[in-house]
């Protein structure tokens, strides 16, 4: 061990402690703007970010203490994903302030806000932690440190009733399928007598006996993940939840929330799935799965008229495809399923961030979340209507954007495995996207504006929504820098 | 030299960057598309006849594994088609109105950016940027009708955009399914088109394959019984798009069969297969059946239309028919035929929907009845329109023309005393030429002949608006009268994909 700098862990370490100097900042400046907070917490992000790029990864873990803890290129790459989630999230949540101010605040205008830019970056740490932890203990703690942080930013906004409803059904349904995930873990622990995933996968080989007592602990765990990555039919929370929410946590649990599951997926599912007496059990449970929440999410989100739940259905189906992934098993592709839903996620935290980051910004000045409020959104604002624009076809997945590549190598996966009805699914899945995430479109270029005075939007919200407009483009056209952090 | 594909297909976008920064709107698209014409017309220029194989090509690597380049390169056919585009855009873009309702930066950077999409699948020789190019003009098209369509705008345009986007997913689990089955290494359509050989696929999966495909692209090609978004939304579309889409991208479905259905799925067309409803059909057959609905039901669907943007519409997916008879005839005079006629298609119906747009603008109705006489009020749109209908009909002189004799004989190549079914398609298809006669004769009388009615006026032409006019017709003359002058460089390359199945 001896030298910190080359711990496993130091990334997350930087990110707790700043997590706790904001949390004494916030409590020992109380005067001071709590937005003081957020801009601090941007740059100690920026500066980890800029920092998980020049960390060469400590070698050879297998045999030391930290044997848990994945240090592989895709647990930086989940760690690169949670920070700049964080990131954007905290600048979401600056521009969010004026809607907070007016639910949160008592005493001072901003009374009891400063935690609401504390809170994610611990939930920041949490999802590096998870990033690269291949053992259940691990990931069950690193899994809770985010859910509870959750349970706080979802309830965040106490006079509005509808946040208050959402942290509700989030902590009940959320605790329950920890529950679940956890009664699942006791069962694997009990057939092999190890927590470690590796170990388990070796331990899985050579087991002998029952076979339905393994499917009900695969079952149990693929309850709970499927909780977190919101799939059918345990998605049941994230429509009212996704609404009630204030934006930036919706944003957050959207893409940080989803990212972790599937992290975790990757590496849970794969021991189950090397499994070979039982791989087709496995796999007809997944595909069953998966089915249902291409064709759910998309089905259902073709009729709703309010633009968060559209995209909490956007989340599920985007699920659905994520999973559609995990259960191929590639012949002549070169690209992994991992490595293709790590390049799914990275593409959708891009165009999610974007859509919501102008959700937040139209919020504001609207204080609605209606596809109608964005009406004639051309004419009050061409920059923000366009970046939705961009947002939105990326997640219906138009080519030369980031999103399509996602969908592109997702069906190539499909396709190499031989999974044709999932893969009839999602083509018609991809299709009916195309109607309902226009809708948006429609609203913005067709309708006319409600009113027509221009909408503010803060340097800084400015300089983000370019960032990530170009980056929607860029890697649609040349994926090239994202796929190298894959596969070198 | 090898970047001149490059600047072609980035130049209209790079101009769309500008006018949204504020460059003056028409001016920078009537500029960008000169330039591409220039352009286009030096490549046609100094293309060589009688080399195969992809010239002017350039590629610039993108994922090294699985291989996706942004290469480009031009055979004879690619060459047509861009030559097409570039025609197009600029007439469409000159024709555009110099105001309108909302903003006009967008009005212009839609066209553009519809143009890019054409220009870029037809350069592209990498399967992935063949298909992403083409679905630039999604996007665009869905806000021009939305926006600045006529009549029930708002729901043909989200029908054009659900057929087309259902269609384009369709065609990527085909290509998809082609590029696995041929490797899944490269995405470069020379490497997949040399797999091909060694790849030995059993003939069925490929029949499943070019069924796939032919349903995508039919979708887009709005075959017969995929038509129903194609009538209604050029009818409804803002004049440029119209051109566009129907001169321009509806063409690319039929490029993509040509150039990757056919040659890279040899086996595939006479395999029969196992349908429902339709017991066991090869896929030859059913794209005969489906192409004689293009041609005969449509065709009388023409006839029966009361507006004279309907019927264009409706006849423009009726002569989508021919093309497609021209590739079913499989030998290299049909496939040129097709080609050719996809030419002079692509360049009538812009014509057409050109001078509709301009009637439109005036009367504010295209209902045949209510117009009469434009013929005496405007004498130079009275002539060029008659050309135009004449070159759509297929009478000799004329690019059209060129095309489908070529499509007939094609179908007829070395045909023997027997009359196969393709054969006897032909002949029925045969038909179509009268229909054709029939509804364009009759709304060019009940137009332009006559008296004109009562208060009825029409302004002719002015000279800034001739201009694009003229360079259409000319276009359609020059090839009618001297079809070789795109046959030769044609050839060589048809010649190659019509070697790949002949195997």
């Amino acid at each position: 061990m001896g030298n910190f700098l080359e711990a496993p862990y130091l990334l997350e370490a930087v990110v707790v402690v700043l997590g706790l100097a904001l949390l004494m900042l916030e409590a020992f400046l109380p005067k001071a703007d709590k937005r003081l907070v957020a801009y601090i917490a941007l740059f100690g992000l920026a500066g980890v970010l800029v920092a998980s790029f020049n960390m060469k990864a400590p070698e050879n873990l297998e045999h030391s203490f930290w044997s848990f803890y994945a240090t592989d290129n895709l647990a930086f790459f989940y760690k690169n994903i949670a920070v700049l989630a964080t990131m954007l999230v905290i600048v979401m949540a600056i521009e969010y302030t004026p809607v907070l101010e007016k639910y949160v605040s008592q005493g001072s205008k901003q009374g009891g806000l400063g935690e609401f830019f504390c809170l994610p970056v611990f939930v920041c740490a949490g999802l590096m932690w998870m990033a690269s932890a291949k053992e259940f203990i691990t990931i069950f703690v690193s899994l809770e440190t985010v859910t509870i942080s959750f349970y706080v930013l979802v309830a965040y906004m106490r006079r509005n009733v509808g946040s208050l409803e959402a942290g509700v059904k989030y902590l009940i349904l959320g605790a329950l399928s920890t529950g679940f995930f956890v009664y699942g873990v006791t069962w694997v622990f009990g057939l092999t007598g190890e927590t470690h995933l590796e170990k388990i996968g070796i331990a899985l080989q050579g087991l002998e006996g029952s076979d339905s007592a393994v499917l009900f602990a695969f079952t149990l765990i693929l309850v709970g993940l499927g909780f977190k990555v919101a799939a059918v039919p345990f998605h049941v929370w994230v429509p009212d939840v996704y609404q009630g929410a204030p934006t930036p946590v919706t944003a957050f649990l959207s893409v940080g929330s989803k990212a972790a599951g599937f992290i975790v997926a990757t590496r849970i599912l794969q021991p189950f799935l090397e499994m070979e007496r039982l791989h087709s059990s496995f796999t007809t449970i997944l595909v069953i799965v998966t089915g249902a929440t291409i064709l759910f999410g998309n089905f259902a989100a073709i009729p709703q008229t309010n633009f968060k739940r559209l995209l909490a259905y956007s989340s599920i189906s985007h699920a659905g495809f994520l999973l559609l992934a995990l259960t191929c098993t590639p012949d002549q592709f070169q690209l992994t399923p991992g490595q293709v839903v790590a390049f799914y996620l990275a593409t959708y935290l891009l165009m999610t961030m974007l859509c919501f980051l102008v959700l937040t910004i139209v919020r504001r000045s609207t204080e609605s979340d209606e596809i109608a409020a964005f009406s004639g959104l051309h004419r009050r604002s061409p920059f923000l209507a366009f970046a939705l624009l961009i947002g939105v076809i990326s997640l219906a997945g138009v080519p030369l954007t980031a999103g399509f590549l996602g969908k592109f190598f997702v069906f190539t996966l499909a396709i190499d495995s031989g999974r044709w009805i999932l893969l009839a699914f999602a083509v018609v899945g991809a299709a009916s996207g195309f109607y309902y995430y226009l809708k948006v479109a429609r609203a913005m270029y067709w309708e006319e504006p409600t009113e027509l005075a221009a909408i503010e939007i803060s340097p800084l919200a400015r300089l983000a929504l370019l960032l990530l407009i170009i980056a929607t483009i860029v890697f649609g056209v040349y994926p090239a820098p994202i796929l190298g952090l894959l596969t070198n | 030299m090898s970047n001149l594909l490059y600047i072609l297909i980035f130049l209209p976008i790079l101009a769309s960057i500008a006018i949204a920064l504020g460059a003056p709107a028409r001016l920078s698209a009537i500029g960008a598309a000169l330039v591409n014409l220039a352009i286009s017309l030096f490549l046609f220029a100094s293309f060589d006849s009688t080399a195969a194989g992809y010239q002017f090509a350039a590629s610039f690597p993108v994922i090294p594994s699985p291989e996706i380049s942004l290469s480009v390169g031009l055979d004879g056919m690619s060459l047509v088609m861009v030559l097409l585009t570039a025609i197009v855009t600029l007439c469409a873009v000159w024709v555009s109105p110099k105001q309108v309702e909302g903003s006009l930066g967008l009005y212009y950077c839609s066209s553009l950016l519809i143009s890019a999409g054409g220009l870029g699948a037809f350069c592209a020789t990498d399967l992935f940027f063949f298909y992403a190019f083409h679905e630039l003009a999604l996007i665009p098209t869905f806000l021009m009708i939305g926006i600045w369509g006529t009549g029930a705008r708002k729901m043909v345009a989200w029908k054009i955009t659900i057929y087309l986007g259902l269609g384009s997913v369709i065609l990527l689990a085909g290509l998809l399914a082609l590029f696995i089955n041929l490797g899944g290494k490269s995405f470069d359509m020379a490497t997949m088109q040399a797999a091909v050989a060694a790849a030995e696929l059993p003939a069925t999966t490929q029949a499943w394959i070019f069924l796939t495909l032919l349903i995508g692209f039919g979708i887009l090609i709005s075959l017969f019984p995929f038509h129903s978004w194609a009538a209604p939304a050029y009818a409804s579309a803002p004049t440029p798009t119209s051109m566009l889409h129907a001169g321009v991208l509806k063409k690319f479905g039929l490029y993509g069969l040509l150039r990757v259905a056919v040659p890279m799925l040899p086996g595939g067309i006479n395999t029969p297969l196992p349908l429902p409803l339709l017991g066991e059909i090869t896929v030859l057959d059913l794209m005969l059946w489906l192409l004689l609905g293009n041609i005969i039901v449509i065709g009388l669907v023409t006839i029966a239309q009361k507006d004279l943007d309907l019927m264009l519409g409706n006849s423009s997916v009726m002569h989508m028919g021919y093309v497609f008879l021209g590739i079913a005839s499989y030998n290299s005079i049909g496939f040129s035929g097709a080609v050719v006629l996809m030419f002079g298609h692509g360049i009538s119906i812009a014509l057409l929907f050109a001078l509709a747009g301009r009637i439109r603008e005036h009367t504010g109705t295209l209902t045949i009845s209510r117009l009469g006489g434009f013929g005496k009020l405007a004498p130079f749109l009275g002539l060029t329109f008659a050309f135009a209908a004449f070159a759509s009909i297929g009478l000799p002189g004329f690019a059209n023309f060129a095309g489908e004799v070529a499509v007939f004989l094609g179908a007829f190549k070395g045909a023997g005393t027997e009359i196969t079914f393709l054969q006897g398609a032909t002949i029925v298809a045969l038909w179509g030429v009268v229909i054709s006669a029939v509804y364009m004769l009759r709304a060019y009388r009940s137009v332009f002949k006559g008296e004109p009615h009562e208060g009825a006026t029409m302004p002719d032409l002015t000279f800034s608006q001739r201009i694009p006019v003229l360079i259409l017709v000319a276009s359609l003359l020059i090839v009618g009268l001297y079809p070789p002058i795109l046959l030769d460089k044609i050839k060589p390359g048809i010649e190659l994909i019509a070697k790949a199945f002949a195997e």
